[in-house]
């Protein structure tokens, strides 16, 4: 798993990204009641608002950490958007994006880096 | 993920701590500016957790940003009709009022509480991001008919709920046999209160203004009871929507008449007759012809909550009215939405959409509140 200065993670199987938010990203959310994932087919760019989810008090956009064609959203999120409080990093996940540029990766922190950097907030 | 801003207040000036702002800090309050002080948005336990709390249980809210002061003259409370449109002569000791202060073409500078704790003219209570304006304009209104005396020393806080008026009813008997915008001096906790029962939630319960310097010693005792949590701003937003009870600043602002904003409750009939309040030309016209606009309740019936801002559409797409409050309601599980739209499209049981990043929603006109109130209106019942 990689992750953005923005709190999303990106899990690769072959082609295509998972993407999702991460654990500190749905706790300094607190309780989700909305996701708007995006729709199949649609081209994200890497930095893009390509999702939102809310909280009671507020919406956040979700920005794509990586460029290429949404192929799955995750649509249990509609009727169970708490799932991404229970399992942000699992089955809170958001959409799947099939790779345009694999070496955009390069530029996401693995685990450790980005626990670091959540040292530093 | 970025959050987008959810409060504006004006930027510069450092910000003011409430006499519980080490009380917020110890509790893992997470603090947000707010009315030009450091506030508790929420604690650790979260908006969703906090809102549904404060309806099944009691809710304890810090509102020390919010104006206290007492107004006193020769004939305080005819003078302070000069500004609000409601009967305040007619106002008993002992009883509070809800009111709006006026401009002269009878826009909202700000709505408040004025009650008579005692026989020493009125105690008022105005919202914390206007208090500085509210008392230059009542000085300047009624200047050489009444002082000012801030109580800037003063803590307020709500204890808001089903089971608030047995939490309070604990340290001060006497607060049982009050009843929903009663108010009155109460000494609990070794201390001289101003009680009223009234508040902003919707629920039965208290406003209670406190010493500064007791203030953390009958929050922390309040907490010391199990039926009692302390609550955030965002759960006091999401909770007077809910509600259906208007915000300054979003729903209110110096543009939007009483008549327009749902509020003409708030403006007596005798005053109506007597048509001596500012703006009253105005106010009488919407009266006897309806308004240009009125405030609309909308249940977001699919999609996203629709936020402040979000434009409203009639059934042939017509862009009518804008959202000026809007969320997750926690107890109705769906968008709410308050904001403003010609009187025609705002009957209950209408259809309207709201547009929000782009996609039309469907939406049902209700009735506001969105959920009832449970104000306790005799004692015992």
């Amino acid at each position: 798993m990689r992750f953005t200065k923005d709190h999303e993670w990106v899990e690769v199987d072959g082609d295509v990204a998972t993407v999702g938010i991460t654990a500190y990203a749905a706790e300094q959310l607190g309780d989700v009641v909305f996701v708007e994932t995006p729709d199949v087919g649609k081209a994200v760019k890497a930095g893009d608002g390509f999702a939102v989810v809310e909280s009671v008090k507020a919406a956040s956009d979700v920005y794509a950490p990586v460029s290429g064609e949404v192929v799955e959203a995750n649509g249990a999120l509609g009727d169970a958007p708490e799932t991404v409080n229970a399992a942000p990093e699992a089955a809170g996940w958001f959409a799947k994006v099939k790779l345009a540029n694999p070496s955009e990766l390069d530029a996401l922190m693995d685990r450790p880096a980005y626990e670091a950097y959540l040292q530093t907030l | 993920m970025a959050e987008a801003a959810t409060d504006s207040h004006e930027q510069g000036a450092p910000l003011k701590k409430t006499p519980l702002y080490a009380a917020h800090i110890a509790r893992g309050g997470k603090l947000v500016p707010f009315a030009g002080y450091e506030l508790p948005v929420q604690y650790a336990e979260g908006v969703l957790k906090e809102h549904l709390w404060t309806r099944e249980h009691a809710g304890l809210f810090d509102v020390s940003h919010m104006g206290q002061g007492r107004l006193r003259g020769v004939a305080p409370l005819a003078a302070f009709e000069e500004v609000v449109p409601g009967d305040f002569i007619g106002l008993k000791p002992g009883k509070q009022k809800y009111s709006v202060l006026l401009n002269r073409t009878g826009g909202i500078i700000d709505d408040l509480m004025a009650s008579r704790p005692d026989d020493d003219g009125l105690f008022v209570v105005v919202n914390g991001a206007c208090k500085e304006n509210d008392f230059k304009v009542i000085d300047a209104e009624l200047a050489g008919q009444v002082t000012i005396e801030r109580y800037e020393d003063r803590a307020l806080v709500a204890l808001q709920g089903p089971e608030a008026a047995a939490v309070l009813a604990a340290h001060a008997p006497e607060v049982a046999q009050m009843v929903f915008m009663d108010t009155r001096w109460v000494k609990a906790f070794g201390e001289e209160l101003i009680v009223s029962r009234s508040g902003y939630t919707g629920e039965d319960g208290f406003e209670i203004s406190i010493p500064g310097h007791a203030a953390e010693r009958i929050w922390n005792t309040l907490l010391e009871d199990e039926r009692v949590k302390p609550i955030g701003l965002g759960a006091r937003d999401s909770l007077r929507l809910e509600a259906g009870l208007p915000l300054y600043g979003h729903d209110l602002d110096e543009t939007v008449s009483p008549v327009e904003a749902g509020l003409t409750f708030a403006i007596n009939k005798n005053r109506r007759e007597q048509r001596d309040f500012p703006g009253a030309a105005r106010i009488a016209k919407e009266l006897a012809e309806g308004p240009a606009r009125k405030c609309v309740a909308l249940k977001v019936l699919e999609g996203a909550p629709a936020r402040e801002g979000a434009e409203i559409s009639d059934e042939t797409g017509a862009v009518i009215g804008i959202v000026t409050s809007g969320g997750y309601s926690p107890v109705l599980k769906c968008g709410i939405a308050i904001g403003f739209a010609p009187p025609s499209a705002c009957e209950p049981g209408g259809k309207l959409n709201v547009i929000v990043r782009g996609k039309t929603q469907a939406c049902e006109v209700v009735k506001l509140p969105f959920v009832p109130h449970r104000y306790v209106r005799k004692v015992g019942g």
